[in-house]
């Protein structure tokens, strides 16, 4: 089969380019962390260096903007990851008055543009005379990552079996007790995924956090702020570091899975 | 039956509303099961065997009626403190927990102590055979083996009486009886009241103390395999156990004229319907001698079936009748297609349902 060999090299080829066209803005990231740069901008390639980790916290905005992010991404998470694995429990098991709202809600949530979110959250902040701060901003992160986890809980949600928890009740659970050893165990994949998500949607939102930030400066926020005099080195660490971290848990996720299987 | 009832259904309704319409699942079931008994619910699907079984768990709330576990009225008393156990028909393992953590849930749950709980899964592991497998998952597990443990985690609890839901329905053949006689063999030695649900009617009767057949969320008949399948109350029950001859007509002087013969129905009169078992009637001939009851037909089919052949007689009325005949001695048939024959019965074989 010559035909289907040439062919396979091509395939291998053609996947091999995909793979580094996803993968090269990350990699320049990594790289010009360690570029020993003189000038403001970091566009050129100057050296090798590790100067940029040792000085990583030194200057103070950017660490600011850091703490603030991971903190409202934090934050966010948790509370995103709570109220939509119940929404999403709610809407996969039961048909009751509203849920079709939901439902629609939950979608319109997701295809809503993030600029038409964003003003119409300030518009709604202005108007009720909420002060903008990091609160707000937790509050449209919330918001905007909701749908997306209870879109993924409530996939898991539909495939389980019912009378799983009924068994749990049948062998002497109460309410929570089943929750807790039976029905959360079962959909926790979803809600991890579901978190990890909401996470990633937080930690890197430019477009609302503008709207509803007040004086809150976030990474992301900073960095736009950055770009006309020059990003610092140190954006490309941050990220590499956010980034392994990121790398770790996938990794991680990926091992654990193949260990229960 | 000790004359204890472990389960008592009075006056029993279910009603659902789905879509603006109510259905009615249960209408109205009345029944008593003793302690100890191997009880079970026959019936086709879509009768209510679920429902009614689901109402002795505590999962459905009855619309109407009440129910009593051992003399105690636990109509609104939840799943969870019931001393009942239920076995799913799906099983219902919990798949992140290993054999042992399943089996022991119901024994955690319950506060019992950590030696107690180790020496119980452990016995109970031993019954079911899975001794060795307790760190399994069950979807390492094939179906008897999580059949086992499904069984195994319900009956580690002690519970007053067990609740199977059509257990063996997901097995195959083979496995099923061998679970059949299992089964059976575990509720003799834990001497547990076993609530079977099937709509396998040969299961039933090889198993059961008693049986109740349920139609359309009723009760039919209520009563041991022997007298279900020798004397049915109804037609429905009848047509549902085996294979059963109906043959209807107008009775005068305790005779039924039917097919050009006769059909003895003593100390009836007026319009009847009677059924009688295939394996009950002889084929052949000659006519046959007085005081049994007789009719004559043309056989329009034979099939044979190893250990007995079966024939399609038709009446001269047009009535099909269907007659087994054991292969007792030789393999060649007693009549061929088209032969003219009689057939005939005894007169205590043949059981009036109601006129
Ligand atoms: N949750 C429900 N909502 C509406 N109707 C229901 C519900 N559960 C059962 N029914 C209806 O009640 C009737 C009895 O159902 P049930 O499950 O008790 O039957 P079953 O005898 O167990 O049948 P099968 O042998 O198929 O399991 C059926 O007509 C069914 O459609
Ligand atoms: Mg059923």
């Amino acid at each position: 089969m010559r035909g289907g060999r040439a062919g396979d090299r091509l395939l291998h080829l053609y996947t091999w380019l995909i793979i580094l066209w996803l993968s090269s803005p990350i990699a320049v990231m990594i790289l010009f962390g360690f570029n020993d740069k003189r000038s403001k901008s970091n566009t050129t390639w100057q050296g090798f260096t590790l100067r940029w980790y040792a000085e990583l916290f030194d200057i103070s905005d950017l660490t600011t903007a850091l703490a603030n992010s991971l903190k409202i991404a934090v934050a966010s998470t948790v509370i995103t990851v709570v109220i939509g694995t119940m929404l999403g429990l709610a809407l996969g098991r039961h048909r009751f008055r509203g849920s079709g709202v939901t439902n629609f809600l939950v979608f319109a949530a997701i295809s809503t543009p993030e600029l038409v979110m964003g003003a119409s959250l300030l518009s709604l902040f202005v108007s009720g005379n909420v002060p903008r701060d990091s609160v707000t901003i937790i509050v449209a992160h919330v918001l905007f990552s909701l749908s997306f986890v209870v879109v993924t809980v409530r996939a898991r949600v539909v495939t389980l079996d019912p009378s799983l928890e009924e068994a749990a009740r049948d062998l002497g659970a109460g309410a929570w007790a089943t929750f807790r050893l039976v029905t959360l165990p079962s959909i926790m994949p979803a809600v991890l995924a579901g978190g990890m998500l909401s996470f990633a949607l937080s930690i890197d939102d430019y477009v609302v956090t503008s709207f509803v930030n007040g004086s809150t400066v976030t990474f992301p926020l900073w960095i736009v702020g950055a770009v006309k005099t020059g990003i610092p080195a140190q954006v490309n660490v941050m990220g590499t570091l956010l980034f392994g971290a990121g790398v770790l848990i996938a990794v991680g996720n990926a091992v654990a899975a193949r260990r229960r299987s | 039956m000790t004359g204890l009832s472990a389960i008592e259904l009075a006056d029993v309704v279910k009603e659902y509303h789905s879509h603006g319409e109510v259905v009615q699942a249960v209408k109205g079931v009345t029944l008593g099961i003793g302690e100890g008994e191997f009880f079970s619910l026959l019936g086709p699907s879509g009768c209510g065997k679920t429902t009614t079984m689901r109402m002795i768990a505590g999962f459905e709330a009855p619309t109407k009626g009440v129910v009593k576990l051992y003399g105690q009225d636990v109509t609104d008393v939840p799943p969870n403190k019931r001393d009942v156990n239920m076995v799913f028909q799906s099983y219902a393992l919990f798949p992140h927990m290993s054999v042992w953590d399943n089996v022991a849930f119901g024994l955690k749950q319950r506060k019992v102590a950590q030696a107690e709980i180790r020496r119980r899964v452990g016995e109970m592991l031993e019954i079911i055979g899975l001794t060795g497998r307790e760190k399994r998952m069950p979807r390492a597990l094939s179906g008897g083996q999580q059949q086992r443990v499904a069984l195994a985690r319900a009956l580690v609890n002690q519970p007053r009486a067990l609740l199977l839901d059509e257990p063996l329905g997901a097995l195959d053949l083979k496995l099923r009886q061998a679970m059949q006689i299992e089964l059976k063999r575990i509720q003799r030695e834990v001497g547990i009241t076993f609530v079977y649900v099937t709509h396998d009617q040969s299961e039933a009767l090889t198993m059961s103390d008693r049986i109740a057949v349920m139609n359309d969320g009723v009760v039919e008949q209520l009563a041991g395999p022997r007298e279900i399948y020798e004397r049915p109350a109804t037609a429905f029950v009848a047509g549902f156990i085996g294979t059963s001859n109906l043959l209807a007509g107008a009775a005068t002087g305790g005779e039924m004229k039917v097919g050009g013969g006769r059909v003895l129905v003593p100390g009836h009169d007026g319009d009847v319907t009677v059924t009688v078992r295939p394996e009950k009637i002889t084929i052949g001939t000659d006519e046959p001698a007085q005081g049994l009851s007789a009719v004559k037909g043309t056989v329009s089919e034979v099939v044979y079936l190893g250990t007995y052949n079966s024939y399609a007689v038709s009446l001269a009325d047009g009535a099909e009748i269907t007659v087994f005949q054991q292969n007792a001695h030789d393999a060649t048939a007693t009549a061929e297609r088209g032969d003219s024959v009689w057939l005939s019965w005894q007169a205590q074989h043949s059981y009036v349902i109601g006129s």
